[in-house]
């Protein structure tokens, strides 16, 4: 009797909640920390905003962990409906074609209103495709900036208000700081890859790769070797290691470049503009001033654009039907100015449409908040060209790996600067060529 | 039927069906797939395949970055197969001497081996960082840059310790369990015979600790090809420049993160050959001229 009633209260609950059950969509992110907190903050908000449907995060690690994450899944069938990549993923999620729901396709299919001339072009050119659509929706998208320690400039005897425009400046800054003692080292710099080789390119016009850096399909070929400005800044990069103008902080994103900053060993920094909160965070003794990356003033072109970093969000296919109707849904909350404005002020990031920057503007929010639009400034600084809208390489967290590796070969001596990229050309190509047989 | 399951040849089946079972599952079923998968060539997604017989295996030994990888293991695991038994065997040879407070000594010395790889490997990192690490900056005083970011040496010498320094307390533990099994009769004979030190144990303790150090000898070599792993990628995550990139390494990063299967199963299918290859080796050559 008793398991008959507890049956019965069982079937019961199910059957109600089955009547008024919500469309569930699970989003895989990698935001930890705050950013972590930030972002369960905003889905809490969308799932209170409407009744229809619930978007589920679940944290899943770091970038390529999540990417691997939810590659491992769509190959078991289980993947989650919206997963955020980073942006070196971007070759690979574009070249599965039958595993990924454009989102122009997603907005269109769904009848829900999309205006993809709202959003920075700078920002989405990076996730566009030939034809101008849309593929993935921009979530957390940065740009490398210069961060500088303003009193050891003033020790220095340099203005402290003047960050070096370009990389002469910065040359003639280091050696004033370090001859003056303000500092033992002149600058630091995060991701070699990201920061001081592609948008290093971008930033002078000056591509790395044929067909449109990759844009213009899987026969691309990279050509670093032939960037004259590179191989330049690459052998200068070098001869200041050496000299000890610059330091390295490691491979990757570079963990041992910010404490270099922080501890003022360093009196420059480059690194994401979503860098910023940890930067303000860590720089308790000194006051931090911001400038864009100093350009090579002998190069036509220069300074052109900034590409960026930082993820989107993909929806995977192989949901039922009224999943994606949620993710539409969620992707218009998402891209509205409220929640677009409250994000990236919040963490760094960049803006994604423009009426999230106005509401910026008209909240005083950049006044308030010095230096939050050097980035802004610096990625729009020029109409995009061929070189710097972006870079859509497959395979590319490896190739990234090599830059890093030739990069340490430059430095220890074992190669030149034109060797070490020659070789990135080479074994990169090889990782293309491997990426286009399996994907054609 | 009832037979089948309870009879003389049922019964043995059965008992061994559970282990059988995992074998099957966590071994026999992965190799397998491993096997397949490197005789194909797959998008990340697995949406195209094709099978392209042995061009992985080809491509491998056609890349220089994979013979590097081979090079690096062979000294990797030598080395921290030396380093870790000649110390293991230094420190028990003095533990054999100081019997009163052996097992004090015996429970600090084993005390490392509790500790995980990653862990080990998150302390060394620590110690050892170019920017923040002790040891960089007392080396720096007296005049050597360590920097393991950028020299290879540095970097070698870096996962060597690391790996070892856990290493040393299992070598430890069956040294002193070899030491103590050796009779003090054999030494004491030898010493009222004029034998010194030195000569003693190198004419009786070694040879007689032979079995001892051949046992070791594979289960470091294991250890160093298979169990290093989380030390490699918590240190120098098999740079710079790929001088620490060990197989196993090189297996998880082109298959995980670089999502090339294909590549990254047939290095699994070449590492499982390296392996039996040399515990046939080891158990079939050397074992022969291991004085029991």
């Amino acid at each position: 009797m008793m398991l008959k009633t507890t049956t019965a209260a069982i079937a019961l609950a199910a059957m109600a909640g089955a009547a008024d059950a919500k469309t569930e969509i699970q989003w895989w992110h990698a935001m930890g920390g705050e950013l972590g907190q930030k972002l369960e903050e905003i889905v809490a908000g969308y799932n209170a905003s409407q009744d229809e449907y619930t978007v589920i995060p679940t944290y899943k690690g770091s970038y390529p962990e999540t990417m691997t994450a939810a590659i491992a899944a769509f190959r078991a069938g289980e993947q989650p409906a919206v997963v955020q990549v980073f942006e070196v993923g971007t070759g690979t999620m574009m070249a599965a074609k039958g595993a990924i729901y454009p989102v122009y396709q997603l907005m269109a299919d769904m009848g829900e209103p999309f205006d993809p001339d709202a959003f920075l072009s700078a920002v989405v050119g990076y996730y566009t495709d030939t034809d101008g659509n849309m593929l993935s929706m921009p979530f957390n998208s940065s740009t490398p900036i210069l961060y500088y320690n303003k009193d050891v400039f003033e020790k220095a005897g340099l203005d402290r208000e003047t960050p070096p425009k370009t990389w002469g400046e910065l040359e003639e800054f280091s050696n004033k700081i370090m001859e003056s003692g303000a500092a033992p080292c002149g600058f630091t710099s995060g991701w070699i890859s990201w920061v001081q080789t592609e948008n290093f390119s971008a930033w002078h016009n000056q591509p790395i790769g044929t067909l449109e850096n990759g844009f213009g399909g899987l026969g691309t070929e990279l050509v670093f070797e032939k960037d004259e400005p590179l191989v330049r800044h690459w052998e200068n990069l070098k001869k200041w290691q050496d000299s000890g103008l610059f330091q390295y902080g490691g491979p990757v994103g570079g963990n041992d470049a910010p404490p270099k900053f922080y501890s003022q060993e360093c009196a420059m920094y480059m690194n994401s503009s979503a860098s910023r909160a940890g930067v303000v965070a860590n720089a308790k003794d000194f006051e931090v001033g911001y400038g864009m990356l100093p350009y090579y003033d002998d190069v036509e072109g220069a300074p052109q654009n900034t590409i960026i970093g930082g993820a989107t969000l993909w929806v995977l296919q192989g949901r039922p039907a009224e999943e994606y109707k949620a993710v539409a849904d969620f992707f218009s909350y998402l891209s509205s100015p409220e929640v677009q404005a409250d994000w990236h002020q919040f963490s760094g990031y960049l803006p994604i449409t423009q009426a999230a920057y106005d509401l910026g503007k008209s909240q005083g929010f950049y006044e308030k908040t010095p230096g939050a639009d050097v980035s802004i400034k610096q990625i729009t600084l020029n109409p995009p060209t061929e070189n710097s809208k972006g870079l859509r390489f497959g395979n590319f967290v490896q190739i990234r790996d090599i830059m890093d590796e030739e990069f340490q070969a430059l430095l220890s001596g074992s190669k030149t600067a034109a060797e070490a990229l020659k070789s990135v050309d080479e074994r990169g190509n090889q990782i293309l060529r491997e990426f286009q047989s399996a994907n054609e | 039927m009832k037979r089948a399951i309870f009879g003389h040849k049922g019964l043995p089946w059965l008992l061994l069906a559970p282990q059988l079972a995992i074998t099957l599952v966590f071994f026999i079923w992965p190799a397998g797939q491993a096997l397949w998968q490197s005789f194909l060539r797959q998008d990340a997604f697995g949406i195209k395949t094709t099978f392209i017989g042995l061009k992985n295996y080809q491509a491998l030994f056609a890349d220089s970055y994979y013979l590097n990888s081979m090079k690096v293991t062979a000294i990797f695991s030598v080395s921290v197969a030396l380093v870790s038994m000649v110390v293991a065997l230094l420190l028990a040879l003095a533990l054999d001497r100081t019997l009163k407070s052996s097992k004090f000594y015996t429970t600090l010395l084993v005390w490392p081996y509790a500790v995980a790889p990653v862990v080990a490997g998150i302390m060394w990192w620590f110690i050892f960082n170019p920017t923040i690490g002790i040891l960089p900056y007392l080396l720096d005083q007296i005049g050597y840059d360590w920097n393991h970011g950028l020299h290879s040496q540095d970097a070698m010498a870096l996962v060597v310790i690391a790996s070892s320094w856990k290493q040393i307390s299992y070598n430890f533990l069956f040294f002193v369990a070899g030491l103590q099994a050796i009779p003090m009769s054999l030494r004491e004979a030898a010493a009222i015979d004029g034998a010194g030190p030195v000569k003693r144990f190198f004419t009786i303790t070694f040879p007689l600790l032979s079995p001892t150090t051949f046992f070791l000898m594979v289960i470091n070599v294991v250890y160093t090809m298979f169990d290093t792993f989380g030390v490699i990628d918590a240190t120098t995550a098999g740079g710079p420049s790929q001088s620490t990139m060990i197989l196993v390494y090189k297996v998880y990063r082109d298959g995980q993160l670089g999502a090339n299967l294909g590549s990254s199963g047939a290095q699994s299918v070449i590492l499982m050959a390296i392996v039996v290859t040399l515990t046939i080796v080891q158990f079939r050559f050397i074992e022969r001229r291991v004085q029991y």
